[in-house]
């Protein structure tokens, strides 16, 4: 019988890792200091988060906020904080700031795109977020005619029976369809357009002498700063991803003559600057209209915007409709399901839920683009920025006007795509 | 027996054209074409009438007329005599140039940028998620206008560097003037000069032209040199040392070239209220190039880090596991597929590039449309032949480049069954 010297009978207790396994240590050694190439860099990005520190933290530190002129402001800099010290100026963002924001607009009328704002977000709700009842859906229809109301003025009658068209034609489609699907589409077409056109604004005149509604009503003149963004912004967004779906189902179709000319529009389109299209706006509009039509030039702007963006929100969706395997067609197919059907049931939840982060990109870049209007003088946020740095007392001053106009952008920009990433994984359903 | 026999043939009725699956398209895409023309002739005299109302005639004969304006900066001999033809060349050759410098910086900015996003240090990780979110979130034109007036406010003047105790100093051992009008950088001259060549249209350098015959001729006879010495090592197993003669094919008679013709710096110098000599890169065109360059390159920066995401760690791990050395496993296994995802967006981005040098309005660099489009177009108050070509030119180099793009990705695409 073999001789055992020394059996352990009871368990050792764990050991702690060695400390240079753990802790604040080890992390800044794994990551920070791991290689001579890697305490480089290290170094490197030290040194310039010092450098954007040392330059930007005194220079808020010091900022000021009333001051009449920038004279004023480095006089004050220079009382407070001794010769030769640099300073923020914020006091122009406090004197202008509303005329950043709102342009031109009345000031005593400023709560009418305050309250457009709020019911904005709260038309977006359901739309954005799934916990928000449905409901409140309905109001989210009715918003464009609201929006456009409060915003513009005049009276109340006019979006309403705008909106009275779109029900008109509705109806009429519930009604005819009953009897001949294809007269009930065409009547849902016909219906409204014809509404419009001949109906809509003696009805509004009429019900608005007998019931008169309405508030002051303003001109496009008055529109600038971020409300000028916004509208343009906002609008371009809801109109041009139905037109880019359009486009992109165009250009996927089997009819030869469709499909051609959606390739014809969206390459067209996407390979002309975008300013050169608001040009076209401002300038060309009237050489191919009839003698004497003239319309907004917002409208303009928007319309031009729309389909510049929705040519490249076309193209995304198509990279969408491409991803998705023959199968899923095959199946629609299989079912039974007419064109639209598989299209709405099948095909586009799919596509689109693949190009949400094109889609918002398209979204984010349409919103950054607003900004060119400034160069057919409207005077979006840029514009607004350069008269005032063109003003005698603000002459020489920029940081502080590009901060906060940056920030604005920054903001709603970078709040989109974190909300893209936020619907990206809500949906995301394969389990990978 | 039953005898599947043929449906009985109808006839055609009209209700087929809606009814009939067969029929259907083409009545489809017959209303939309009639609807299509229809629209289309309504523009045509709508335009047709609105230029005889406004009694002008359709044609771009203005071309030919002088010009009468002056234009800063020019690739080409141009001067106020020549005609608005040239001045849309010249204005054209300044769009394609600012496009071409801002795609390389931006490629620069942006390999380094995506790179080290996906590095394991922390530190600069954050750093460079800092700078792309920032940037892409803030429209260029803001960007633009911004280092403008960086440039116009906070640069020194010219005569702040006269004087015993100037307040600012040139750059780069007395080399690089960084002013408040502009960057002056030392400009290439050569003392014997070969002269020019006239082309046409423009004159080339014929020092320039010798300079890429030299060049492309020293790289032709590098890689004969390594193809010889492959065949050598191939043929008896040993490679014959090519580092000294490939430097010396490379370097000697480019050296030699520039010995020959004079090649010296010019450097700008402080005469009088301003600079001299040297190339002068005004603000507008230093601000759209750094503005343009770091705006797109967080794109761009985000693209390479998706290439760089999308190859899966066993690619690396098989290249070498066959025994190839990293710096070989990179250049065959991973870099070829990764360029198939970056070079893509690349492109695009390359396009939104070029398209995005129109915001030169916002500093008044003389690129195609603020000479065609502005002054040629205001002086001329031929605003639809001027805009139609704007945008023709703009469209064709975009085309031009989108179809350079599908060769490519034709030549890349994965050669599947």
């Amino acid at each position: 019988m073999a001789e055992t010297s020394y059996v352990r009978s009871a368990m050792l207790a764990p050991q702690k890792p060695p400390a240079s396994e753990t802790g604040a240590v080890h992390w800044v050694r794994a990551n920070l200091l791991s290689s001579w190439g890697n305490i480089a860099l290290t170094i490197l990005s030290v040194y310039v988060i010092y450098v954007i520190v040392a330059t930007i933290g005194p220079w808020f530190y010091r900022s000021v906020w009333t001051a009449g002129s920038l004279e004023e402001c480095r006089q004050i800099i220079a009382e407070t904080w001794g010769e030769g010290k640099r300073g923020a100026c914020f006091a122009v963002i406090a004197e202008r700031w509303q005329q950043i924001l709102f342009g031109f607009y009345p000031k005593e009328l400023y709560w009418r795109p305050t309250l457009t704002l709020v019911l904005m977000l709260v038309a977006l709700g359901p739309i954005l977020f799934s916990w928000v009842p449905k409901q409140i859906l309905w109001f989210s229809i009715t918003f464009p005619a609201v929006a456009f109301w409060l915003l513009w003025g005049g009276s109340v009658w006019l979006p309403v029976m705008i909106l009275v068209g779109f029900a008109s034609g509705f109806a009429a489609f519930r009604v005819i369809s009953n009897v001949n699907g294809l007269a009930g589409a065409l009547s849902a077409a016909l219906v409204p357009v014809l509404w419009w056109v001949f109906l809509c604004n003696p009805a509004a005149e009429l019900v608005q002498s007998v019931l008169p509604i309405g508030l002051v009503e303003l001109g496009s003149d008055q529109f600038g700063g971020f409300l000028l963004s916004t509208v343009i912004g906002v609008s371009g967004i809801t109109f041009s991803l139905p037109l880019g779906i359009l486009l992109a189902l165009g250009r996927q179709s089997d009819l030869l003559i469709v499909k051609s000319f959606c390739v014809a529009f969206i390459e067209g389109f996407r390979g002309v600057p975008l300013i050169t299209l608001l040009f076209v706006a401002s300038l060309l509009l009237n050489y191919f209209l009839p003698p004497g039509t003239t319309f907004d030039v917002i409208l303009r702007v928007i319309i031009m915007v729309t389909i510049f963006s929705a040519a490249y929100m076309a193209e995304v969706i198509r990279g969408g409709l491409a991803a998705l395997p023959r199968g899923q067609y095959e199946a629609a197919d299989a079912l039974g399901l007419d064109y639209w059907k598989a299209q709405r049931l099948i095909i586009m939840p799919q596509a689109l839920k693949v190009s949400i982060p094109g889609i918002v990109g398209n979204f984010i870049g349409l919103f950054k683009d607003t900004t060119l209007v400034s160069f057919i003088s409207l005077s979006d946020p840029m514009q607004l920025v350069s008269a005032i740095r063109a003003n005698q007392e603000w002459n020489g001053i920029y940081w502080e006007l590009f901060i906060f106009v940056g920030l604005l952008f920054f903001i709603f920009c970078f709040s989109m795509s974190r909300y893209s990433m936020y619907l990206e994984n809500k949906l995301k359903t394969d389990h990978h | 027996m039953t005898v599947a026999l043929d449906p009985p043939r109808a006839g055609f009725r009209p209700g087929m054209l809606i009814y009939d699956t067969r029929y259907r398209s083409i009545t489809i895409q017959v209303i939309f074409m009639i609807l299509v023309v229809v629209f289309g002739y309504w523009l045509f005299e709508n335009v047709k009438s609105n230029l005889r109302a406004a009694g002008k005639d359709f044609s771009f004969g203005f071309l030919w007329t002088r010009s009468g304006y002056d234009i800063n900066q020019m690739l080409v001999q141009y001067s106020s005599d020549s005609t608005h033809g040239r001045a849309l060349l010249v204005g054209m050759l300044n769009t394609l140039f600012l496009a071409f410098m801002a795609c390389i910086l931006a490629t620069v900015i942006g390999l380094i940028a995506g790179v080290l996003r996906l590095s394991k240090n922390v530190l600069v990780a954050r750093l460079m998620e800092i700078y792309v979110e920032t940037f892409r979130n803030v429209p260029v034109v803001l960007w633009i206008v911004l280092v403008n007036a960086i440039m116009a406010v906070s640069m020194p003047e010219p005569k702040e560097f006269r004087g015993e105790a100037p307040t600012a100093s040139m750059l780069f051992f007395d080399s690089v003037a960084v002013t408040n009008r502009g960057i002056y950088v030392p400009e290439p001259l050569f003392s014997r000069s070969l002269g020019n060549t006239d082309a046409g249209i423009f004159l080339i350098s014929n020092d320039l032209l010798a300079i890429i015959a030299v060049v492309v001729a020293s790289i032709w006879g590098y890689r004969r040199l390594h193809r010889n010495a492959t065949t050598v090592q191939n043929a008896t197993g040993v490679r014959p040392a090519t580092r000294w003669k490939g430097l010396a094919i490379v370097v000697l008679p480019l050296a030699a070239l520039l010995a020959a013709t004079g090649f010296h710096l010019g450097y700008p110098e402080l005469k009088g209220f301003n600079f001299v000599g040297g190339v002068h890169a005004r603000n507008s065109l230093v601000a759209m190039w750094l503005a343009l360059s770091i705006y797109s390159a967080t794109y761009i920066a985000e693209s390479v880090r998706a290439g760089i995401l999308a190859i899966s760690r066993g690619q690396t791990e098989a290249a070498l596991a066959l025994g190839l050395h990293p710096g070989l496993a990179t250049r065959l296994v991973v870099l070829p597929q990764a360029l198939r995802v970056v070079v893509p967006p690349l492109i695009s981005q390359y396009l939104s590039i070029t398209k995005n040098t129109s915001l030169a309005l916002a500093v008044g660099y003389m690129d195609l449309r603020s000479t065609l489009g502005g002054i040629t177009m205001n002086q001329t108050g031929r605003e639809l032949e001027c805009m139609l070509m704007l945008m023709g030119i703009y469209l064709s180099i975009s085309l031009i480049i989108s179809a350079l793009m599908n060769v490519y990705n034709t030549s890349i695409k994965l050669k599947e069954r």
